[in-house]
């Protein structure tokens, strides 16, 4: 060891022979998967805009493809389960194409030794998520693993909606100038799960603000031509969502903190664990980038439906520091909200 | 939320930044010490509400990022065992080791879980007879009495299959160290106000003394360290070097008895290695003989992993204050959060994490 | 190792010469170890880190020296220093 003020380092790491739990979290080690075994063998151009759903020609029709796995922990939780999780997700992924969702596929993973009461609820809820929308399970499948596999219940879906005439929805659209909409309050998917996971309880229940977005979407695209694009801040949170779009456009975007609707509950949660509410899962939420011009129009037909009543504009696309989210403190202060690498950690210092 | 929003009022901080620029008339230095604080400067952007002269250099108080390269190793030796459940922070995951991290380790089928307190570690143990648990116990003075409540509840309990790795160091030696530099720039540090809560601030007395530099006991919400740096500065200005406490509201000169008698009862002063700066006398906690039993090091035949740690990235430069990490030639390049080098990468109260993620944008251009 | 966060004591119980509570952070309720606060009583607040109570806060010197800080803040506003 060098003697006291010499500096010492450790050795970099080799890097990435095995899976991390972080490749899965929706940030930069995601995208690096992506980018460094799928993308390059897979070899597919629509692929490779990486949008939330794929838009494909088929006899000039235009139809969104996506599909989707989940994997939540607990099965069951305030506001929903995995089995509506997993229709929303889908039709939400569909939604941010601007596709009318028609058909989902359901494939099940079950753990050996599942309780079959368990399965008919998450059934009978995914039935019951998919009459609401409505969009049709149209098709399936079902494995059995061993025990100590797939953690109970796995799902995985695909989904198929119809893209209207003239809806051109990408990030690629995306210019300086362009406003940022956030259609509510941001952290209530993931703070809900990680209490009920961690024990933590509320004075007000809080609950996962899973839901389907179709509607919503569709009343967005009723007032207004101008709409660039539409994400779904899941994984990741607001922050890898607002990233993904910065670094697709190569263009800067600023929010300001003082816009973000943030619950109080989510709040708390957040400073107790050491969390940052940016970083936080949504699950029925969508982000809109909307011409200037337009801003407003949208954010009223927004506030109009009921998941987007607490709809705001939190920012603005600029030419400066492309590929950059900054966000404005309540102080005045600019700080960057960055890409995560892997999982939000909770801090403890 | 009480205690916390209204020291976040924006006005108020800017009437602090007001009165801070007025009262500056000369350049001074600043250090903050814990990894809580820079993590609210970073978060807040503090340093732009301040006048130029007045320069914030962030310290070792990130203990995740002074833990030693050997006990990464160690945690990784023990995490490695397959009867074992290692138990530890979500920070100290990703530290790298000399060859590996508790999530490679994870990865590799180690069953790790993240705890938010070491109680959770000993529930873990007790409905896991058939487990070795064994939780992490990395920190500062702050953490020390409940890392010493587990093991003292352990002890009651004639559990067996609890154990604590200690990493634990002190502050105080670290600033003694850094202001015994010829190399110190530091004109003025702000204590840490969770740390002084458990020990008071009386060790800062004599350091105020000794070397004749202000130190202000700060707390962890933006008017609190903005209120600090104020009376730092005011002191510097008229010449002053004594301690203030600023964090009234959690500290008291004599801190908590309750929570010091817990602490010593089961820990007693030793010698660390900080990663960065080298060994430093009288710096950390290990367990007591009567708590052998509790050491992890020992149940494991850990003690004899020594870890050289070859020179490349400049962790002890910027953990000392000396450099920027933007100065790093690998920063941002070679070392990002995502790929770090060195554990102030790592953490996200590390300097250079704290940096990279909030402000480099406001790096110079030129690297 | 320096979170810590306040809240208020709503409830206390002593399982085996231990001292617990139940804490509430604005709209969240958790359990925390009191032994540290020997003197902490319901409606106290305290400062937890890591699931320990570390330390009762003290309202009136927080009171007293908040208001201080506002008188400066409203100083700086005559002044016309408010505000970069």
């Amino acid at each position: 060891m060098a003697g006291p003020l010499e500096f010492t380092c450790p050795v970099p790491l080799p890097a990435k022979d095995r899976i991390l739990l972080g490749h899965g979290s929706g940030g930069t080690l995601s995208a690096e998967l992506l980018r460094d075994v799928f993308l390059p063998v897979f070899r597919s151009p629509i692929l490779n805009c990486l949008d939330d759903q794929a838009v494909v020609d088929v006899n000039g029709a235009r139809l969104a493809f996506t599909t989707d796995s989940f994997v939540v922990k607990p099965i069951f939780f305030q506001g929903g389960d995995i089995g509506s999780l997993a229709v929303h997700g889908t039709v939400n992924d569909l939604a941010m194409g601007g596709a009318t969702p028609l058909f989902l596929s359901a494939g099940f993973i079950l753990e050996e030794g599942l309780a079959m009461e368990t399965l008919r609820r998450v059934a009978a809820s995914m039935a019951r998520a998919a009459a609401s929308v409505p969009v049709e399970i149209v098709t399936g499948d079902t494995k059995v693993v061993e025990k100590g596999g797939a953690d109970g219940l796995y799902i995985n879906t695909a989904g198929i909606g119809l893209v209207p005439e003239g809806v051109r929805l990408s990030p690629a659209h995306v210019r300086p100038g362009d406003r940022v909409l956030l259609s509510g309050y941001l952290g209530d998917h993931g703070i809900a799960i990680l209490a009920q996971r961690e024990g933590i309880q509320f004075e007000t229940q809080l609950a996962s603000d899973s839901a389907p977005l179709n509607g919503l979407v569709a009343e967005m695209l009723a007032v207004s031509k101008e709409i660039r694009c539409m994400r779904d801040p899941t994984r990741g949170g607001l922050s890898s969502t607002l990233n993904e779009i910065a670094a697709r456009a190569a263009v800067g975007i600023e929010i300001e903190e003082r816009a973000i609707p943030i619950r109080e509950a989510v709040r708390g949660a957040c400073e107790m664990l050491g969390l940052d509410p940016l970083y936080v899962a949504n699950e029925g939420k969508l982000v809109a980038l909307v011409a200037p011009q337009a801003a407003a129009a949208v954010l009223q037909a927004m506030q109009r439906h009921p998941l987007g009543r607490d709809a705001a504009i939190v920012g603005t696309v600029t030419a400066s520091h492309p590929s950059l989210v900054l966000l404005r403190t309540v102080f005045g202060t600019t700080r960057i909200v960055d890409m995560l690498a892997g999982d939000q950690l909770p801090r403890i210092c | 939320m009480k205690y916390i929003d209204e020291y976040r009022d924006p006005q108020l901080a800017q009437s602090l930044a007001a009165e801070i620029r007025q009262r500056t008339t000369r350049p001074w230095v600043l250090m903050e010490i814990c990894g809580g604080q820079t993590h609210t400067l970073m978060r807040y952007g503090i340093a732009e509400l301040l006048p130029p002269q007045v320069e914030l250099v962030h310290g070792p108080g990130c203990p995740v990022c002074v833990t030693p390269l050997e006990i990464l190793d160690k945690a990784v030796a023990i995490a490695s065992l397959p009867d074992v459940t290692f138990v530890s922070y979500g920070d100290m995951l990703r530290v790298p080791g000399s060859v590996s991290d508790l999530f490679r380790v994870k990865a590799a089928g180690g069953d790790i879980r993240i705890a938010y307190s070491p109680m959770e570690a000993l529930k873990v143990a007790r409905e896991n007879p058939g487990r070795k648990v064994v939780f992490f116990a990395v920190g500062f003075e702050t953490t020390a009495p409940a890392n010493a409540m587990a093991v003292w509840q352990a002890k009651r309990e004639g559990l067996r299959n609890f154990s604590i790795l200690v990493s634990h160091v002190l502050v105080p030696p670290a600033i003694s160290l850094l202001l015994s530099s010829p190399r110190n720039r530091v004109q003025g540090f702000i204590a840490p106000g969770h740390v002084c809560t458990v020990m008071g601030y009386t060790e800062y007395e004599e350091l105020a003394s000794r070397f004749h530099v202000p130190i202000v006991v700060g707390g962890f919400e933006p008017l609190d360290l903005l209120e600090a740096i104020l009376l730092l500065v005011r002191q510097l200005e008229e010449g002053r070097a004594a301690v203030e406490n600023q964090y009234v509201r959690s500290v008291t000169r004599q801190g908590n008895e309750a929570a010091r008698q817990r602490m010593l009862e089961v820990f007693e002063v030793t010698g660390r290695n900080w990663r960065g700066i080298g060994p430093i006398a009288e710096s950390g906690y290990r367990l007591r003989a009567e708590y052998a039993d509790y050491d992890a090091e020992r149940l494991f035949g850990v003690e004899t992993i020594t870890a050289p740690e070859p020179p490349e990235c400049i962790s002890a430069l910027v953990l000392q204050g000396l450099k920027k990490p933007h100065d790093c030639t690998a920063f941002g390049t070679r070392c990002t959060p995502a790929s770090p080098m060195g554990a102030p990468m790592v953490s996200s109260e590390g300097a250079c994490a704290a940096y990279y993620q909030y402000q480099r944008h406001m790096a110079p251009a030129n690297r | 190792m320096c979170l810590a966060v306040p809240g208020k004591i709503i409830e206390t119980e002593d399982i085996n010469g231990i001292r617990l509570g139940r804490v509430q952070f604005g709209d969240i309720t958790r359990q925390a170890y009191l032994d540290f606060v020997p003197e902490a009583q319901i409606g106290d607040f305290v400062l937890v880190h890591v699931g320990f109570a570390i330390t009762r806060i003290d309202a009136d010197e927080a009171e007293r020296t908040y208001r201080l800080l506002e008188q400066m803040g409203a100083l700086q506003e005559e002044l016309g220093g408010g505000g970069s």
